[in-house]
């Protein structure tokens, strides 16, 4: 069963509609020891990684989150929590992974947000990119992108700029894409990540 | 002379980025589409949420469902519709009409819309776009604008293209922009009905001097009015109803079609 910080960053009936979809069950974290009842986690997110941040420290769940060896799936925003530094709100985050959230603006000559449906390029053999055709596309909308690290980078996308559209380190897993509305194949992403 | 960002934009490989989506819209009132539609067998034609999930399993990357609900306390029903609607279709939506203050698109996000688009109500309070922008962040944020053609200029229209207002509609879109429009939604009134094509040139025009995406509206009669868009004017969505509704365009077909024109699609 899935456990799904409750932390106020943004809404979640479209994560929790898509696990109804995929027959997943679900409840929300709004404390540590709500963390042991459940053996995978999610952090969401959308909106304003600074703000995130702060509201997440808020719930005092970020050293257990550090903490913990169960498989761990943030999305959109909930994956730049994990990463050390994003340049939203010059903000200071989890620093599960020692990487940078950077600005598209100055950096490609695209529009930003990036909004639409995208390539995302897996870097290797992975149980979360499982059962999904090479180079499937997926739905992103994000303004700020976890810079390309030959060490985290699970898989990339190409926007003016090869950047990390999914990270791992040991069991904590992000994508930067939103699952929850990328079709047939976000919904297989979810489900893999249950058998992770 | 230094280019600038929207010239390098345009000038950009077409097959840089996104894939260029194609959205379906649906009129929905009182939570019921109310244009015919028979593209397809349909256990029921005026449910949204039916045609919704038809038009995700043919590919369609996003839809727009524009609520036309007269009354305040229908505006319940829409809410029950978005939400079946979210928990139904794994792509993302969003819905315009009836938003006029945060809270109206505080439910519709909190029931699982992606985006709001806002038209009259922004022209009327332009404040409002800043107010939804810093409420919800600019991906939230469609500015939908009607625009006519009369002598030379382009002007931004109301109520659905009835009322014309003295605002140029390239100044409006700019202003849109700067105030937190993640993305515009533009409609040519004078090509919307039509079928004989989209108005590339506006559309090209107005792409130049934007840095945020563009959806390209009205006047969608054949699939070679969606390559041309894409192609002439590197807008990054185009949207049309009737043409889909009828069956007149299939989206697999459409898709096809702009794949061998070498425009990316998913």
């Amino acid at each position: 069963m899935i456990g799904i910080i409750n932390y106020g960053a943004g809404n979640i009936f479209s994560l929790t509609a898509a696990l109804d979809r995929i027959g997943i069950e679900y409840a929300m974290i709004n404390e540590e020891g709500d963390m042991e009842n459940y053996s995978h986690i999610i952090i969401p997110g959308v909106g304003h990684a600074g703000a995130a941040m702060q509201k997440l420290k808020a719930t005092g769940l970020t050293s257990s989150i550090k903490k913990l060896e169960k498989p761990v799936l943030g999305i959109c925003v909930g994956m730049q929590l994990l990463t050390r530094h994003s340049e939203e709100g010059d903000a200071h985050l989890l620093n599960v992974m020692d990487i940078e959230t950077l600005h598209f603006a100055n950096r490609v000559n695209l529009k930003v947000p990036h909004m639409g449906w995208n390539k995302v390029s897996p870097m290797q053999n992975s149980k979360l990119f499982q059962n999904i055709e090479k180079d499937a596309y997926f739905y992103f909308v994000h303004s700020y992108f976890i810079e390309y690290n030959p060490t985290f980078t699970l898989a990339y996308t190409d926007y003016g700029i090869k950047y990390s559209s999914a990270i791992q380190y040991n069991n904590f897993y992000g994508v930067q894409f939103h699952p929850e509305k990328s079709g047939k194949a976000g919904e297989q992403l979810l489900k893999n990540f249950c058998t992770i | 002379m230094e280019s600038s960002l929207a010239d390098q934009l345009l000038n950009a490989d077409i097959n840089a980025g996104v894939a260029k989506r194609i959205i379906p819209c649906l009129d929905v009132k009182d939570g019921r589409t109310v244009k015919g539609i028979n593209f397809v067998d349909l256990r029921d034609a005026g449910d949204p949420v039916e045609l919704a999930w038809q038009y995700s399993a043919q590919g369609a990357d996003e839809l727009v469902f524009l609520d036309i609900t007269a009354t305040h306390e229908k505006r319940k029903t829409t809410v029950e519709m978005v939400k079946a609607v979210a928990r139904n279709v794994n792509i993302p939506f969003t819905i315009g009409g009836g938003i006029h203050e945060v809270a109206d698109a505080e439910i519709l996000l909190h029931s699982g819309a992606d985006k709001i688009s806002i038209n009259s109500a922004a022209v009327k309070n332009p404040a409002l776009i800043n107010t939804l922008a810093n409420a919800f962040g600019i991906q939230f944020v469609v500015v939908a604008v009607d625009t006519k053609h009369i002598d030379g200029k382009n002007y931004v229209h109301l109520n659905g293209g009835r009322i014309k207002t003295d605002i140029l509609t390239e100044e409006w879109i700019k202003e849109a922009e700067s105030r937190g429009a993640g993305e515009i939604l533009l409609t040519s009134m004078d090509h919307d009905g039509t079928k004989n094509g989209f108005d590339c040139t506006l559309l090209k025009k107005i792409n130049q001097s934007l840095t945020i995406p563009l959806i390209a509206s009205g006047g969608a009669g054949s699939k070679q009015h969606f390559t041309d868009v894409f192609l002439e004017a590197n807008v990054d969505a185009a949207l049309a109803a009737s043409v889909f509704h009828y069956g007149e365009i299939l989206i697999p077909d459409l898709k096809d079609s702009l794949r061998a024109s070498g425009i990316k699609i998913r």
